[in-house]
């Protein structure tokens, strides 16, 4: 009589579907997963512990690289903890321009997210399409702060520097532009059959099942919970905006590519408003315990450089506290919790990467599915390692 | 104010001899629990006030400062009432134990590991509680206090030289 038995496969660390460094140990049944085991930490760099060495403003390069597709949420999350344990108020023109660049890092990962994932499933030309788009947005961040990924622009009070005239045109010319790339992307993807074979029906995982193990963001919208934290629990000025908040019905890839479609459409909705709201003003608090002289006060007057050298060499007293400041990033609850013990290092910072939840449910979803269907779950989960292994 | 929060307020009807502390710091609800409670008053949480997503599951190592050396800090969202609450329970060093929150939120499962892994306080009956960032041979717990920044064996760190 013919027997079978399981294999054992391994599947990564350097795979290129797996979207950077992830491993996966899989048990397979002829093509069928049986059962699916990431191995995570090959990107360990330690950035809690780093943390509680340096000063508030010290950390707030590490955090560009957690999520490198959107670097400028996760300054974004970070800042706004700082700010609300120091309880500073930011500027206007700094809080428009920071919902700019959030919007603008969701524009960049959900790019990144549908060009790769297209690739894995073997469609290619939106990967070169998708790519172009990006560009711009890395553009806009040499633009701003001379660096096109590790942006570190931010700072506790509002930004590290106003932005340059030709922001504006820039920005309001690429959210012009980019619903009609949106529209080139569906008309290769939201009908074509193959895609649709790929997708429809594929990793699926129902409301309850997703908030029990804690899906956030388009993966959580997509199984069809209406949940945003910017509609519903409003940070940074987003109350003063108004979009929809997309959300699936079949809890599948196909619904949460349509989720994340709708979102970049929100989002050049978003940065609209915020182009035609932005008005002249100051873009940093007026708050010298905490934020930096202007330039000019440093290089021109004596009292400016000491001012300077006091915050770069000593950094800012925090309050005594605990917060937890979570924002909607790209790819899900991006959270901040820090503790403070008054002095001007955090006594513990925790970060709360949506990546590292959500690749949690990669093991129910994909578990009974086509080997090949596995690379399409973790093409829509949408991680990224960096934030994963801190 | 946080006397007046309604979990607050249910919570002390329900436990009141394992309720320790209770704070508000920016607009931020903090209760503190004994720890022989915690997973009877996170399943309560869950199931009476419709706190149904665990965000985070993580630890304070308040080594020399604190009575008791760890502090667990649960950080809960509930997505039909729009409102947080954080729950943290006191661990001493000595013990090291606490029960997993896993039969409450599958969430839990890698959240926990992960703090079994960085400051080596275990989990009772916990799915698989092994080490998830650093490698299996690892020895120490990176996030404890004690655990040198630049590694063991090596220099202790001295600042930042530039």
């Amino acid at each position: 009589m013919a027997t079978t038995e399981k294999m054992t496969l391994n599947m990564g660390p350097q795979h290129p579907s797996t979207h950077g460094v992830l491993r996966l140990i899989l048990e397979l049944d002829g093509e069928i997963v049986t059962k699916v085991t990431p191995d995570i930490g090959y990107l360990h760099r330690g950035v809690e512990k780093l943390s509680e060495h340096r000063t508030y403003h010290q950390v707030l390069p590490l955090t560009d690289r957690l999520d490198y597709l959107a670097p400028i949420s996760n300054n974004l999350g970070y800042i706004l903890a700082v700010e609300k344990l120091l309880a500073i108020e930011v500027p206007e023109r700094a809080q428009t321009i920071r919902i700019i660049m959030a919007e603008m890092a969701r524009l960049q990962s959900h790019l990144v997210w549908i060009a790769t994932h297209a690739l894995d499933i073997g469609a290619m030309t939106v990967f070169l399409y998708a790519f172009r788009e990006r560009e711009v947005v890395m553009e806009t961040y040499e633009l701003i702060s001379g660096a096109r990924m590790t942006s570190n622009f931010f700072r506790a009070g509002g930004l590290s520097q106003d932005v340059p005239p030709e922001f504006e045109k820039k920005v309001r010319d690429f959210v012009d532009t980019l619903p009609g790339y949106l529209d080139v992307y569906e008309g290769l993807l939201t009908d074509n059959p193959i895609w649709r074979k790929r997708t429809v029906g594929n990793g699926v995982i129902s409301a309850e099942d997703a908030i029990e193990i804690g899906l956030t963001g388009p993966a959580l919208r997509g199984s069809g919970v209406d949940w945003d934290q910017r509609r519903d629990t409003p940070y940074a000025g987003y109350e003063k905006y108004s979009f929809k908040v997309p959300v699936g019905e079949n809890c599948d890839t196909f619904d949460r590519y349509k989720v994340r479609l709708v979102e970049m459409r929100e989002a050049c909705k978003i940065i609209t408003q915020a182009l035609n709201n932005l008005k002249p003003g100051p873009v940093l608090a007026d708050c010298p315990q905490v934020c930096y002289p202007p330039k000019e006060s440093v290089y021109n007057s004596i009292e400016g450089l000491i001012h300077h050298f006091k915050i770069a060499s000593e950094g800012y007293a925090v309050p005594e506290g605990e917060v937890y400041q979570g924002v909607e990033a790209p790819k899900g609850e991006l959270g901040y919790y820090i503790v403070s013990d008054g002095s001007s290092k955090p006594y513990r910072l925790r970060i709360r990467p949506p990546s590292f939840v959500n690749l949690q449910a990669l093991e129910k979803m994909a578990t009974g599915a086509m080997i090949a269907d596995l690379v399409a779950v973790i093409g829509t989960l949408d991680v990224v390692l960096g934030e994963i292994d801190r | 104010m946080a006397e007046n929060n309604r979990a607050v307020v249910r919570l002390k009807e329900q436990f009141p001899a394992s309720i320790l502390d209770v704070t508000e710091f920016r607009g931020e609800v903090t209760v503190t629990v004994a720890k022989n409670d915690i997973i009877a008053i996170l399943a309560f949480l869950k199931q009476s006030l419709q706190y149904n997503q665990l965000t985070d599951v993580t630890a304070v190592d308040n080594l020399g400062k604190a009575e008791e050396r760890y502090m667990m800090v649960y950080q809960l969202l509930s997505i039909p009432n729009k409102d947080r609450l954080r729950i943290k329970t006191p661990v001493s060093e000595t013990d090291g134990r606490i029960a997993s929150a896993t039969q409450v939120w599958e969430t839990a499962n890698w959240l926990e590991r992960e703090v079994f892994d960085l400051f080596g306080i275990v989990f009772e009956n916990h799915p698989n509680l092994t080490r998830i960032l650093m490698t299996p041979d690892w020895e120490g717990h990176p996030l404890r206090k004690d655990y040198p920044l630049q590694g063991p064996d090596r220099e202790p760190y001295k600042g930042r030289l530039s």
